[in-house]
C-alpha cells in the first residue's frame, strides 16, 4: 500500500505551525478567502454535504446533513459549539490539531459558521489541555488582528466571534447537550432529547455542535473540493442503502503495546493490523497480539483474530463492536488479563457515569464493586451472567438511558466477557476455588475503595 | 379529537391537549409507575421507571408500527395515533431492573422510616420488583442531615428523582436544593449556609416518592397505615388550599394538600401546613360556663341551649360579630338565630387579621396577608341579611353608643392575640355577653357565657376564598369532650331535630342568599365559582337595560 500523503497533519512538522504565517505560508485561510468571495453559505453546506464527510467525535453523524437541520430563516442568534472536550480514554487527535495546527482548525470553524449563519461560536475545552488553550487562544488574538474574526471577516458583511469556555473535566460534558448544560453554567446533565439542539441548544437557541477534526476536515474540503475528499476512504456499500460510506483522512491514535504509538493521519478504512503494523511497527517486546481497542474504551473490543477489521464508521460495528468511535486503537499484548481491562474500563465509567438516569447510574456502579469482588479472588461465574445482563440492559440502544455513555460503559462488559469469557472463568476459578460455583446471595462485600 | 391506543385500550385526547404516556393511560385507567414525573414541575426523564414500549398506528391502514426501544411515557406525547404498551415481557422487564437498581444502595430501613407505608419503593417493589436481591452490595452509606428548620434528609435513602431540587427551582424560586457528586455518590444538599429556607418547604417532602426528606414535625410521630384521611381546606389564610388532614384516634398529625388546579395546585404553605398545633394545644377551652358574680360556673350544654333564648330575649337588642373563622352553614345558622329572637339585631364583622403582604411565587402561587378562611362569604351572608351591616370597629362605635343589650361573639381563631384590653372593655356592661372561642383572650374573660367552640378540623361546611371560590371542608376528628362545634350549638339553639346536617343547611343558605345560588346543586370537589353567578347576573342586567 502506497504510503498516504497526510493532509491534516501536512504543516504539523514545521517550526512555528501553531502562527497565523507558517499557516498562511502553507496556503492556509485559502478555502476561508475563496469561499467568502465565491460562496453562498448554502454553497458551503452542499460541497460539505457532498463530500460525504461524517463527524469524527464519534457517532459519524454526517456533517452537512446536521446543519441542514437548523431551522429556516431562523432570526437568530444561531450558535455554533466546538466539542474539543476530548476525553475518551486513549484519544488525543483533537489535542494535535490545537497544539500544532490551531489555525486548520479555526479556518473549519469559521468555514462552518458561515455556512451556518452562525454568529458565536464556543469552543468548549477540557482543561487538562493548557498548551492546547493558548495556542488556540493566541490563534484566535492573531486572527482578530488580521480581520479574520470579528466584525465584518474580510470585508464582507460576515461576522463572528470565537469564544473559549474551559470545562472541568468531566467525561460527560463531551456528549452534546451535556456540553451545552456546561456551558450554561449549569450541572453536565445530559438533555432529554427532542428537542435536538439543531433546534433548541445553547441558550435555547438553534445550536450546531461539532468536533475539532470535523471542522479541520471543513477546511480541507473547502480548499481542496468535495471530489477530492470522495477519493479517500471507504465507499458506501452499496447494499446497504443506509450507508453513508466513510470518507476523507482520519488522525487515528494508536497507544497501548505497540513499537511506535502516536498519531497517525491514515484515509479511512486502513485494518486495525495496518495501523499496528505499518505505523505503530508491531506489538512491542515481539509479542502477540491479544485484542485492541478500535476507538475509544467505550467502542469494546477487536480480538486479535478481528484484527483485519477496517477502522471505518461501518467496520467495528460487523464484528460486534460499538463503532468506530474516535478512533483511537489501544493495542494490548498477549499478557494482558481481560479481567484487569474490563475493571480498568468499569472504574472509569463508573467515576464518570453523570448520575441522571438510574440504570446508568446504578449499573456502572454495580458492575464496578462486581469487578472489584472478581479481582478480590471473591468472583463467582454467576457474576459473568449478571455483568452481562447489565450490559445488554443499559444504554440508550435498548432505550434505558438519556445519552450514549451507558452505551459506552456496556460496550466493554459485553464485548470482553463475550470474547474472552475464557479469561474471566480461568481466573474466578483459579482465584476463589472453593466458592466460584456459589450461586446463593454472599454476604456483602465491604467496597473496596473503587474510586 | 384523537385517539392514543394503551394496552389494546382506546384513550380520547382532545386536540387541544398535550398529555403524556402517564397521563394517556391513567385515563385508560392503566398505572404507570414513575418516580422522577410529577405534573407540576418539568420532564427531567432520569427515573428510567416509567419506559413503555411505544409505536404508531397509520391512520389509513390501521398497521401499528412499534419502535424497537423502550422509552419513557413521561416524556413521549401522547398524540392522535400513538400506541403505547405497558404490560408486555419487555415493559415488566425494564421495571424489575430499574427497581432492583435503585435498591442496591438503599439501606431498606423500613421499620425505623416514616415514609414506609406510602413509600413508591416498597409500593413498586412489590408491584415490580425481582424476587430476591442478587446484588451483593453494602448500601451506601451517609449520615442524614438538616436542610433547613422544616426538612430532614436521609441521604441513603434517596433514589435521586430530583423533584425536590426541582421544585425549589420551579415553584418558590429559591433553588436551595441541589445534587453535589456524580454518579451512584450522588447525594441532595443544600449549600454551606443556605438552608431550605422558604415558605413552601414542606411540599419537598410530599414530592419526595420515597422516605429521602423527612418532615420534621411528622417525625417518628405516627405510622401512615394507622392515618386516617379527610378532604379538609386550609383555614390559615384567605387562600384557602385544599387539604387533606390526617389523623389517627382524634389526633392531627399532619397535613398534606390536596390537588386543586383552581387553587393551590398540589401545594400549600408552612405556615398552613404546620399550622394545625393549636388543635391540640393544653390551654384550649373545654365545657360552657356561666358567670356567676366574679367567678364562673361549669354548666352543661343543655342548659345553655335551654336558657340562651330567654336570656337574649329580657336583653332586648342584640348585635353579633360573625367571625371570618365561621363556614357558610355556622355563619348563617347564627344570623338566623340571632334575628330570630331579635329581627333588628346588628350583624357584624368579626376582626380579619391581615399579617404583612401577599407573597406571591414564581409559579403563581400565592400565601395572603389575610388570614381568615371565610371573610368574602360572611360579607356575602351580611349582604343579603342587611340591616346594619358593620365591620368590627364600627361594631366598638356602636358599643360605645350603648344600644346593644347582648352581644354573641363567635371567634375562633387560633391563637388569643384578636383582642385586647382595650377592646375587650368596650364589651362592659352589656347584660348578656356570649363569647365562643377556642381560647382565653380578655375579652372570654369578661363573658356571661364562656363557650368552647371547635376547631377546623372539628368543624365541616364550606368557605369563601379570596377568588369567590366556595369550597367545603369534612371534620376530620370529633372535638375535645366538653366543647361544641358552632354548628351542632346554633342546629340546637334553633331547636331543631337530630344533629347538625351541614349540606342541609348550605342548600338553605343557597336558595336563600341569592350570591350562593349556585350551591345549590351541591358543590364539586374542587369548589365552586360563585363569580360565574354574578357574571351571569351582571349579563341579564345589561341586557334588560
Amino acid at each position: 500500500m502506497a504510503k498516504f500523503e497526510p493532509v491534516l497533519m501536512a504543516n504539523m512538522h514545521k517550526a512555528d505551525s501553531h502562527t497565523l504565517k507558517v499557516y498562511e505560508a502553507g496556503g492556509g485561510y485559502r478555502g476561508l478567502r475563496k469561499a467568502l468571495k465565491e460562496m453562498t453559505p448554502d454553497q458551503v453546506t452542499e460541497t460539505v454535504k457532498a463530500s460525504g464527510l461524517r463527524g469524527r467525535g464519534g457517532a459519524g453523524f454526517p456533517t452537512g446533513l446536521k446543519w441542514t437541520f437548523l431551522p429556516k430563516n431562523h432570526p437568530g442568534p444561531i450558535y455554533m459549539c466546538i466539542n474539543a472536550d476530548e476525553s475518551e480514554p486513549g484519544t488525543f487527535n483533537n489535542r494535535y490539531l490545537m497544539e500544532l495546527d490551531p489555525h486548520q482548525v479555526i479556518e473549519g470553524i469559521i468555514l462552518s459558521c458561515y455556512a451556518t449563519k452562525a454568529v458565536t461560536a464556543y469552543l468548549y475545552i477540557r482543561v487538562e489541555y493548557p498548551l492546547s488553550r493558548r495556542r488556540l487562544q493566541s490563534a484566535i488574538d492573531e486572527c482578530y488582528a488580521a480581520g479574520l474574526l470579528g466584525k465584518n471577516i474580510l470585508g464582507t458583511s460576515f461576522s463572528l466571534d470565537i469564544f473559549i469556555h474551559v470545562g472541568a473535566a468531566a467525561y460527560i460534558c463531551g456528549e452534546e447537550t451535556g456540553l451545552i448544560e456546561s456551558l450554561e453554567g449549569k450541572r453536565a446533565w445530559p438533555r432529554i432529547k427532542p428537542p435536538f439542539p439543531a433546534i433548541e441548544g445553547v441558550f435555547r437557541k438553534p445550536t450546531v455542535v461539532n468536533n475539532i477534526e470535523t471542522a479541520a476536515c471543513v477546511t480541507q474540503i473547502i480548499d481542496r473540493g468535495a471530489d477530492w475528499f470522495k477519493t479517500i476512504g471507504v465507499p458506501a456499500d452499496p447494499k446497504n442503502p443506509r450507508d453513508p460510506g466513510s470518507y476523507g483522512p482520519k488522525l487515528y491514535c494508536l497507544s497501548g503495546h505497540v513499537n511506535k504509538p502516536g498519531c497517525y493521519e491514515a484515509p479511512l478504512g486502513i485494518t486495525c493490523r495496518e495501523l499496528i503494523n505499518e505505523y505503530g511497527e508491531g506489538i512491542w517486546k515481539g509479542r502477540k497480539g491479544k485484542a485492541a481497542i478500535p476507538g475509544g474504551i467505550s467502542m469494546g473490543l477487536l480480538t486479535e483474530a478481528e484484527f483485519d477489521t477496517p477502522l471505518d464508521f461501518a467496520g467495528p460495528g460487523k464484528v460486534g463492536c460499538l463503532g468506530l468511535g474516535t478512533a483511537a486503537v489501544v493495542v494490548m499484548d498477549e499478557t494482558v488479563n481481560m479481567v484487569d481491562f474490563l475493571h480498568n474500563s468499569c472504574r472509569f465509567f463508573a467515576h464518570e457515569s453523570c448520575g441522571q438516569c438510574t440504570p446508568c447510574r446504578e449499573g456502572t456502579h454495580w458492575s464496578l464493586t462486581m469487578l472489584e469482588r472478581i479481582k478480590a479472588g471473591k468472583g463467582r461465574l454467576k457474576d459473568l451472567d449478571l455483568l452481562l445482563e447489565i450490559g445488554d440492559s443499559i444504554g440508550i440502544i435498548p432505550g434505558t438511558t438519556i445519552c450514549g455513555l451507558s452505551d459506552g460503559a456496556a460496550w466493554p462488559i459485553k464485548n470482553a466477557i463475550r470474547k474472552f469469557r475464557g479469561d474471566f472463568e480461568e481466573y474466578i476459578k483459579r482465584t476463589n476455588p472453593n466458592g466460584y460455583m456459589v450461586t446463593e446471595p454472599v454476604p456483602a462485600l465491604l467496597q473496596l475503595g473503587a474510586h | 379529537m384523537g385517539t392514543v391506543l394503551v394496552d389494546g385500550i382506546e384513550v380520547p385526547v382532545a386536540d387541544n391537549e398535550r398529555l403524556n404516556g402517564i397521563q394517556a393511560a391513567e385515563r385508560a385507567g392503566i398505572d404507570i409507575p414513575h418516580y422522577c414525573w410529577h405534573a407540576g414541575l418539568s420532564v427531567v426523564a432520569s427515573c428510567r421507571m416509567c419506559l413503555v414500549e411505544q409505536g404508531t398506528k397509520d391512520p389509513a391502514t390501521g398497521k401499528i408500527t412499534m419502535i424497537p426501544k423502550v422509552v419513557p411515557a413521561c416524556q413521549t406525547p401522547a398524540k392522535d395515533g400513538t400506541v403505547f404498551i405497558t404490560n408486555s415481557d419487555k415493559v415488566k422487564q425494564c421495571r424489575a431492573q430499574v427497581e432492583e437498581a435503585l435498591l442496591i444502595d438503599h439501606p431498606i430501613d423500613c421499620p425505623i422510616c416514616d415514609k414506609a407505608g406510602e413509600c413508591r419503593l416498597q409500593d413498586y417493589y412489590f408491584e415490580h420488583g425481582q424476587p430476591e436481591r442478587r446484588a451483593d452490595i453494602r448500601p451506601f452509606h451517609s449520615p442524614k442531615r438538616e436542610m433547613g428548620d422544616t426538612v430532614t434528609l436521609f441521604v441513603d435513602r434517596c433514589v435521586m428523582c430530583t423533584r425536590c431540587v426541582r421544585f425549589t427551582r420551579e415553584i418558590t424560586g429559591t433553588s436551595e436544593l441541589m445534587v453535589t457528586n456524580r454518579g451512584s455518590h450522588e447525594e441532595i444538599d443544600v449549600f454551606p449556609g443556605f438552608p431550605l429556607a422558604n415558605k413552601m418547604s414542606g411540599n419537598v417532602v410530599d414530592l419526595c416518592p420515597v422516605g429521602a426528606l423527612g418532615d420534621k414535625d411528622f417525625m417518628y410521630q405516627q405510622r401512615v397505615w394507622f392515618m386516617k384521611s379527610h378532604d379538609g381546606i386550609c383555614t390559615g389564610c384567605s387562600t384557602g388550599c385544599n387539604i387533606e388532614v390526617e389523623e389517627n384516634q382524634d389526633r392531627v398529625y399532619r397535613l398534606k394538600p390536596r390537588e386543586n388546579a383552581q387553587v393551590n395546585q398540589w401545594w400549600m404553605c408552612d405556615e398552613g401546613r404546620y399550622g394545625y398545633h393549636h388543635v391540640h394545644a393544653e390551654d384550649r377551652q373545654v365545657g360552657p360556663r356561666r358567670r356567676e358574680g366574679d367567678k364562673y360556673v361549669n354548666i352543661e350544654w343543655n342548659t345553655v341551649t335551654a336558657e340562651m333564648k330567654a336570656k337574649l330575649t329580657a336583653a332586648g337588642r342584640i348585635g353579633a360579630v360573625i367571625s371570618p373563622h365561621l363556614t357558610i352553614e355556622e355563619a348563617y345558622l347564627l344570623i338566623k338565630y340571632v334575628r330570630s329572637i331579635d329581627p333588628a339585631a346588628v350583624l357584624a364583622l368579626g376582626p380579619v387579621p391581615v399579617i404583612g403582604t401577599d407573597e406571591r411565587f414564581p409559579n403563581g402561587f400565592t400565601i395572603h396577608a389575610e388570614k381568615a378562611p371565610n371573610r368574602r362569604g360572611i360579607e356575602m351572608l351580611l349582604a343579603h341579611f342587611g340591616g346594619k351591616v358593620l365591620s368590627f370597629v364600627d361594631f366598638q362605635k356602636e358599643l360605645d353608643a350603648k344600644t346593644l343589650r347582648a352581644v354573641w361573639v363567635s371567634a375562633g381563631y387560633k391563637k388569643s392575640d384578636w383582642n385586647d384590653e382595650t377592646t375587650a372593655r368596650k364589651f362592659a356592661g352589656l347584660d348578656v355577653l356570649v363569647v365562643q372561642d377556642l381560647f382565653s383572650s380578655p375579652l372570654w374573660n369578661m363573658a356571661t357565657y364562656q363557650l368552647p367552640g371547635g376547631s377546623f378540623a372539628e368543624r365541616e361546611g364550606s368557605y369563601v376564598n379570596f377568588q369567590d371560590r366556595l369550597q367545603t371542608a369534612k371534620f376530620a376528628i370529633r372535638p375535645p369532650v366538653g366543647a361544641w362545634v358552632e354548628g351542632q350549638l346554633y342546629w340546637r339553639l334553633l331547636e331543631r331535630p337530630g344533629l347538625y346536617q351541614s349540606r342541609k343547611v348550605l342548600t338553605e343558605a343557597a336558595a336563600e342568599v341569592t350570591a350562593l345560588h349556585l350551591a345549590l346543586g351541591g358543590v364539586p370537589p374542587t369548589g365552586l365559582d360563585l363569580r360565574a353567578n354574578q357574571l351571569a347576573g351582571e349579563k341579564k342586567e345589561a341586557a334588560t337595560v
